[in-house]
Order: C-alpha cells, then sequence, then structure tokens
C-alpha cells in the first residue's frame, strides 16, 4: 500500500498503544511470559547446587526435554486446532515396537523376535508410519465417526499400551538395529543430536503455524470452527491431517527415545501425558484450542524440566515429582486465568 | 387493593390485573431497549404482545420474568409490586415464560422435569413422584405419561408441560415466546386449545408471536412496541390487520426515511444471463422447492421471520448446507452442492448471520478475520506473509472504513459496526461474483449500517449480484426484488416499490393483499 496509509496505520497503533489498558499487552506477551520464570529458576538453581550451571547438567536437562518436548509439539498443534489427544503418549511407545516387530528377524540370537517383513533399514519409516495411522485412526474416530475425543483416545491410549504389551510380551526390547537408535545417541556440534533435531522441529512447526496458510487455519479452527467454515476452510481434512501428524511426531519421539537409552522400555511414555498438558498448558496453549504458540509450549517444557532439576539438586526425592508437576499446572492455570481475564471451562 | 397501596392504579374496583408493567425503561449502555413502555394484562386474559425486531419484546419479557432489572418504572403482579431481583423463587410463582426451544431436561422423565429441584426432604420417593405428577397433569388436562422421557415428547407436548410447570408454581401469569414457530397445524390447534381452557381457569397470557393471524385468532387484546416505544393497545376486535401492520412499521416515519433502490427498468432482462440462479432447491425441513435469478447488477431480497426458511436457503446457497433437490448455478455453471470451498471459488461470497458463530475469530487480529477467506493470496507457495496480510487487510481497512488501531489489533475489541465490516471484508475479499449477505446489519449502529449496504449495493452497482436474507426492511429495502418466504415456501415477490406494510404482512403470514381488507378477520 501507499507510504501515507502505512504511516497513519502505525501512528494509529502507538497512539493506542499509550492508552491501552495493561492486560492487553500481557495478553499479548502472553507467549513470552515464562521467560522471567526461566530466569528466576537459573537464578535458584544457582543458588541451590553449583552443579547446575554446568553445561554437562544443563545439556542433560535438554536431552530429557527432548522426546517430551516432541509429544508437546504435537499436542499443542492439536490443542489449537481446538482438539485433544491424550493417545500420545502410548504411540511413542507402540510405534517403535510395531516397527521392531515388522523388520527383525524370526530367529537368532536376540530374546525379541519379529517377523522380519521388512528389511532392517526401513526401521525409522515404518516407525513414523505406524504412527501416521495411529493419528489418522484417531481422526476417523473423532471426526467421521463422531465419537467424543477425550474419551477415544483414552480407549486409544489404553489399547495401544495394551498392544505394546502383547506384541513385545511385556518385555523391553534391547536388540534395536543402529540405525534405529542412531538419532537418539549421536552428538552433534557438542549436544545430542535430539537435541537439535526437536529445535528444528519446533521452528519448522512455528514457522508453518505463523506463515503457512494452513497454519494459520488451525487458529481458525479452534478459535471458531463455524467461522472458519463459512470462510471456505476444509475444517475437517486440516483437523484429520494435524492428528495423523501428531502421532507421526509422538511416533517420532520414540524413535529419539529408544536411541537415548539404547532399548525400547515396556513402559516407554507411560503417564507422560500429564506432562504433555502440563507443558502445553503453562506454555499458554488454550485447552479450548485457537490461542497459543509453539514457542510457548517450548518454553512450558523447559520450565517444567528445570524445576524438577532444580529440584532433584535440591535434595527433594524424586519421589516428589508427580506432586511438584500438578501443583505446577495448577498454579499456571490460575496464572493465566488471570493475566488473559478469561473464564475457563 | 388489600393493602390499599396502589393509588396510581386507574380502575380501582375491578379486580388488580394478572400483570401491570409501567414507565419501564431499560438501556444497555448507550442503547435504549424500552422507552417508557407499559403494559397491563388482566386475569384470564390473552394479550398479544407485537412488534418488529428491535422493538424492545424479549427485553421486556427479561423485565416481566426478572432477568433484568428496568432502569425505572415499576412492575406489579395482582396489584402487588413484583418481588426483589434475584429472588428466583418468588418471580416463579408470578410469572413464567415458555421459550420456543423447550427449557426441559430432555434425558430425564416427565415427572422430574416436573418437579426438579422441588422433591422435598429426604430421599425421592418415585411413586409418589410419579403420582403427584400424573395429579398435576391431570389438573390442567394434560394427556402426557409422567414416566415418559422428556425428549420424547412432541414439541407442543413439551410446551404443555412446561406450561403445567409453571402453573404448580403458583403462576397465573404465563408469557409465550412464539410458542407455534415449530408447531405443525394440528399441534397449533392442540395448543390454543388448551391454552383457552387454561383462560377459563383464569390464567393470563402474554402472546409474542411473528404470526398475525394467530394474534386474531387466540388473543382478546393487542399492544404493539416499535423502537423501544409503546405505540398502540387496542382490543383485538377493534383494529383490522392493516392498522395492525401500520402500527408495527409506523407508515408516517416511513416517507420521510425510507430510500428505495432506485425502479430502473432494466434493458433486456430476458437477456443477460443470470448471475446465481437456482433451480428448484430445495432443503428437507427447511424450504420447499424454490426457483430464483439474481441478474447482474441486481440486489436480490430474501425476506422471512425466524421460521421462514431465508436463512436455511442463503446457508444453501454458499455451500453450509447440502441442499436435499435442486440446484445452483453461477454464470451457467453448477457449483457443486454442501461444499463452502467449492461455492467460493464459484464466486459466492458470504456474510454469515451470526457474526460471532459464523463470522469472526474473536481472539484473533482483523488483519486475520479479513483475510481468512484469501490466504491463498498471500504468498508463495502456500505461505501467508505477515506484511501481504498487513497490507491487504490495511487496504480493506480503507475501503470499508473500519474504525481500528491498525490490522494487529484484536477483532473482539472492535464494536459491533466494526466487527461486521470485517465480516463484509472477508467475504469482498475475493471480489466475488454473487455476494450472499444474512442479515447484515444484525446488531449494527445506523450509520455502519448504512455503509454495510451500501457495500452490498456496491457489488451489484459494479456488474456483479448480491442476495440480502433478511427480515429487516431497511437491509431489504437496497434490494431491486424482494421474495418474501413464509414456512419455507415462497409467499409473495414484490419489485422495488413495495410498501412496508405489504412486506410486512407476508412476512407475517399474511397471503398478500390481505393487508388492505380493513376490519375483523372472519
Amino acid at each position: 500500500m501507499s507510504e501515507t496509509t502505512q504511516l497513519t496505520a502505525d501512528a494509529a497503533v502507538s497512539g493506542k498503544k499509550a492508552a491501552a489498558p495493561p492486560r492487553f499487552q500481557l495478553a499479548r506477551y502472553r507467549d513470552l511470559s515464562l521467560i522471567p520464570v526461566i530466569f528466576v529458576l537459573g537464578v535458584i538453581g544457582f543458588i541451590v547446587s553449583p552443579v547446575f550451571l554446568t553445561s554437562d547438567n544443563l545439556i542433560g536437562v535438554l536431552q530429557q526435554s527432548s522426546e517430551l518436548s516432541l509429544l508437546v509439539l504435537a499436542e499443542a498443534m492439536i490443542l489449537i486446532c481446538g482438539r485433544m489427544d491424550l493417545s500420545l503418549e502410548s504411540t511413542i511407545g507402540v510405534a517403535p515396537v510395531i516397527a521392531m516387530w515388522l523388520v527383525l528377524p524370526s530367529s537368532g540370537p536376540a530374546t525379541f523376535h519379529g517377523i522380519g517383513l521388512f528389511p532392517t533399514w526401513t526401521s525409522i519409516p515404518v516407525c513414523l508410519v505406524v504412527g501416521l495411522l495411529i493419528g489418522a485412526i484417531n481422526g476417523f474416530l473423532i471426526l467421521k465417526l463422531r465419537v467424543n475425543g477425550f474419551i477415544a483416545t483414552l480407549g486409544m491410549l489404553t489399547m495401544l499400551r495394551g498392544l505394546q504389551d502383547g506384541v513385545a510380551q511385556g518385555k523391553s526390547i534391547v536388540a534395536v538395529p543402529a540405525s534405529f537408535s542412531y538419532l537418539g545417541k549421536a552428538e552433534w556440534l557438542g549436544a545430542p543430536a535430539a537435541v537439535w533435531i526437536c529445535l528444528l522441529l519446533f521452528v519448522i512447526g512455528g514457522l508453518a503455524l505463523g506463515y503457512l496458510r494452513h497454519g494459520r487455519a488451525l487458529y481458525a479452527i479452534g478459535g471458531n470452527t463455524g467461522a472458519a467454515r463459512a470462510a471456505g476452510i476444509r475444517v475437517d481434512r486440516i483437523t484429520w491431517i494435524v492428528l495423523a501428524l501428531g502421532g507421526l511426531i509422538a511416533a517420532f519421539a520414540g524413535v529419539l527415545y529408544t536411541g537415548h537409552y539404547g532399548a525400547i522400555s515396556a513402559t516407554q511414555g507411560d503417564g507422560w501425558i500429564f506432562q504433555v498438558f502440563a507443558a502445553t498448558v503453562i506454555g499458554g496453549v488454550s485447552l479450548n484450542g485457537g490461542r497459543g504458540t509453539l514457542f510457548g509450549a517450548l518454553t512450558g517444557v523447559v520450565s517444567l524440566q528445570l524445576v524438577v532439576n532444580v529440584t532433584t539438586l535440591g535434595g527433594v526425592p524424586p519421589l516428589w515429582d508427580k506432586f511438584l508437576y500438578g501443583a505446577i499446572i495448577i498454579v499456571a492455570l490460575i496464572i493465566s486465568r488471570f493475566a488473559s481475564g478469561e473464564k475457563q471451562d | 387493593m388489600s393493602n390499599g397501596r396502589t393509588p396510581s392504579s386507574a380502575a380501582s374496583p375491578s379486580p388488580p390485573p394478572a400483570v401491570q408493567a409501567e414507565g419501564i425503561v431499560k438501556r444497555f449502555g448507550p442503547t435504549v431497549a424500552l422507552d417508557r413502555v407499559g403494559i397491563t394484562v388482566g386475569v384470564g386474559d390473552s394479550h398479544a404482545l407485537v412488534g418488529r425486531n428491535g422493538a424492545g419484546k424479549s427485553t421486556l419479557v427479561s423485565v416481566l420474568t426478572g432477568l433484568h432489572a428496568p432502569d425505572a418504572g415499576r412492575v406489579a403482579f395482582l396489584g402487588e409490586p413484583a418481588p426483589a431481583a434475584g429472588d428466583t423463587a418468588a418471580w416463579q410463582a408470578r410469572v413464567a415464560c415458555v421459550y420456543q426451544k423447550s427449557m426441559v431436561v430432555p434425558e430425564l422423565t416427565v415427572a422430574e422435569n416436573l418437579f426438579l429441584n422441588r422433591f422435598g426432604p429426604g430421599r425421592i420417593r418415585w411413586s409418589k413422584l410419579r403420582a403427584a405428577a400424573r395429579d398435576l397433569l391431570a389438573e390442567y388436562g394434560v394427556d402426557v405419561d409422567p414416566a415418559t422421557r422428556a425428549a420424547d415428547l412432541t414439541v407442543e407436548q413439551g410446551q404443555f408441560v412446561e406450561i403445567a410447570r409453571a402453573l404448580s408454581f403458583g403462576a397465573r401469569f404465563i408469557i409465550l415466546d412464539e410458542p407455534t414457530a415449530q408447531l405443525d397445524a394440528a399441534g397449533i390447534d392442540r395448543l390454543f386449545t388448551k391454552l383457552r381452557e387454561l383462560q377459563q381457569q383464569g390464567v393470563a397470557f402474554l402472546f409474542i408471536s411473528h404470526h398475525l393471524q394467530e394474534v386474531y385468532d387466540l388473543c382478546s387484546t393487542v399492544t404493539v412496541y416499535r423502537d423501544a416505544r409503546h405505540i398502540l393497545t387496542s382490543p383485538v376486535a377493534d383494529l383490522g390487520k392493516a392498522d395492525l401492520v401500520a402500527a408495527m412499521t409506523g407508515e408516517a416515519t416511513q416517507t420521510a426515511s425510507s430510500w428505495h433502490a432506485a425502479a430502473v427498468t432494466r434493458k433486456g432482462d430476458g437477456g443477460t444471463e443470470p448471475v446465481l440462479r437456482a433451480e428448484q432447491l430445495a432443503l428437507d425441513g427447511a424450504f420447499d422447492p424454490i426457483d430464483f435469478a439474481v441478474r447482474p447488477g441486481e440486489v436480490l431480497g430474501l425476506a422471512g421471520a425466524t421460521a421462514s426458511g431465508n436463512t436455511a436457503l442463503g446457508e444453501t446457497l454458499v455451500g453450509l448446507r447440502k441442499a436435499t433437490g435442486g440446484r445452483t448455478t453461477v454464470a451457467g455453471q453448477p457449483v457443486r452442492p454442501g461444499s463452502v470451498p467449492h461455492a467460493l471459488n464459484a464466486g459466492i461470497g458470504y456474510v454469515p448471520e451470526d457474526r460471532h458463530r459464523q463470522g469472526l475469530v474473536l481472539g484473533r487480529s482483523v488483519a486475520e478475520n479479513a483475510t481468512l477467506t484469501v490466504t491463498d493470496q498471500l504468498g508463495p507457495y502456500g505461505t501467508v506473509l505477515p506484511s501481504k496480510t498487513r497490507a491487504f487487510a490495511q487496504r480493506m481497512i480503507d475501503s470499508l472504513d473500519i474504525k481500528t488501531s491498525g490490522p494487529a489489533q484484536p477483532v473482539a475489541d472492535l464494536s459491533g459496526g466494526n466487527q461486521q465490516k470485517v465480516v463484509i471484508a472477508r467475504a469482498m475479499a475475493r471480489d466475488p461474483r454473487v455476494l450472499v449477505a444474512v442479515r447484515p446489519t444484525a446488531g449494527v449502529d445506523v450509520k455502519s449500517k448504512d455503509s454495510l449496504l451500501g457495500v452490498v449495493r456496491g457489488v451489484a452497482d459494479r456488474g456483479d449480484a448480491a442476495v440480502i436474507v433478511s427480515d429487516e426492511l431497511d437491509d431489504l429495502r437496497v434490494c431491486d426484488r424482494v421474495i418474501a418466504l413464509f414456512h419455507g415456501r415462497v409467499i409473495a415477490e414484490f419489485g422495488s416499490g413495495w410498501s412496508d406494510r405489504d412486506l410486512v404482512s407476508a412476512m407475517e403470514g399474511l397471503p398478500a393483499g390481505a393487508g388492505g381488507d380493513k376490519g375483523d378477520q372472519e
């Protein structure tokens, strides 16, 4: 547009800013609200223990955050478009197990025997496809059969956990192909590859949500489905894609987790969904959809992990972790309730 | 009377009226919803309250039922002043309102609904409860089994149950808000029979309806409100239909303010290819097969009251609902039914009825809302570039004169008129061949109204076409042609020069020409 209109618009904006009530500002920078929290946690950590500010400790925190953060990435996208997927915590375990079952040979010295349907190098793609399928099934249940998404994915959570137990016979799978465990184990540029990958995925996701038409559509769908539909957005199709993508990301988190710990644990991801929701919600993503950013969600994960790290270094027994998670969720909810001035149902 | 505390009431020897409201003023912010209005309903009377949208009927209902406290004026029931605001039980014992939508809990039985939250102390004795419910229903002659699930009742049975419930609280004054909108003829008959029986027992009714014939069938007195003011109260028998419609529309003010689309005689009407054409378009349960065509440069009005099916027709045209029969074509090309993206690509722009429900994503910015339909044009390879979005939105803001601090302002912070402009901007963003606007000026101020309608008119003036779906006369005035719907059928069609009275009569279900016959209806 012409110079003049742009100038008048800018002038109008700055004029409004001066007069705007502080709540407007608060709501605007909600995505950054955890930055000071992280800073404060850092200071507390520094006071509590000299170990805290060592690179080993901080990289350890990031590495531990990486798998969780991928689930948060998936859940944040799903929540922004107004849906909910509880089954992510089972996908992170069952997708690698099914991939192993499909690629590992049916005989040999290992304790776990698969059916050897695909060559070993396909283990990661197979794992991702399994995750994609799980997400697609969730989408089918929620969008085609129109069943309640909460209960449907709760059922999937339990069913997939049971599937993992059944296929792996309740045991951990230790002998995974080297290609499968590489990403979770490798170090690039002095930090675990998983950390870089997660950062990259968050950047890609953040850009997609901010600058792609289908990414922007998520906010419209979650904010007001009726308006999105009336504007010609293919609501069901996009929601379905997001759910499937969520499953895929969860499966990829499974790949990293497996590489990180060198085995597919039988309880991989068990109970994580609470932390996922905690991190997403304190990161400023609305449970009602249509609001929040991936950057906010990422700060949520980091804050949560830092709290645990600081308390561990401070000598609080890990048995109190769950108590802390719960308390953090509730405090964060109360803060965001009053910061945004909106009621939450 | 008993306490001799109402010296102002005029007819002192006769029993006090079931309800008497005087000098009621109610403001919502700068809007005056009720301006010193009054209403008096005698015991056993059935009183009709009519008026067009925005006349203040629903506000009066909320004042009379204690939902809103009036800013001035007083309400009395049977000569006693109304209970304090918030004293729900006391209000329930005096007045009840039966809404269009049933307020019963659908999954519970009729018996439980009747005594909801009044089960008495101790455990609930179901057999006693059912017996009490049966007695209650029998007392008012309602033939419904108390063990039925409320969801399984017909609409009028549900209304009977609600009326019985209200009466069991002791209320002898019942407000019926559009009770017949969802009833078929037989159901309306049964409802009216029941209402007349109850009137014999001294129950007073305030009947709010868009169906004027029903007013003549059921009511003895009618009160007309217009623009938040009381216009007249008269025995129904003394007021001809024409006078009633005139009172609702305000013929006197019409000549001054009414502007009609210039009745241009179009050259070669048959020759030009219509932009939009509906061929035997039908949606079961909403409207019967309808044919119409909108030519370039034309604005077509689809007039009709709430349950007339005109909104459903609008939503079918834009693909939000899938027609059960017939087809829509734009410039001769058929449009895939039930798909908004296809309708958009075919060139149909849509201004939805309810900007909060379908129009805006309230938490997001003006820019995002205004460009929701054109995200494919804001950058290469599916990207949406913020700079382009801002520029596009700024162009919209300038051309529609949207009052906002800038494209980044959340749309929730705008006034109603400016929010609606954002919705229009969204529809205009794709340069539609035909713009379908449903109630485009609902809830906006007069100034925005003119500019919004100017935009719609502008679409036609540049050689495209527009369809306005509305019951607002001001909206319909910009139309070159108006089709009036009633209960899903075309009841009348008008050229540009229609009179308010004819169109209102048609929308209220009086057959064309009935507005002219003076006097009684039988």
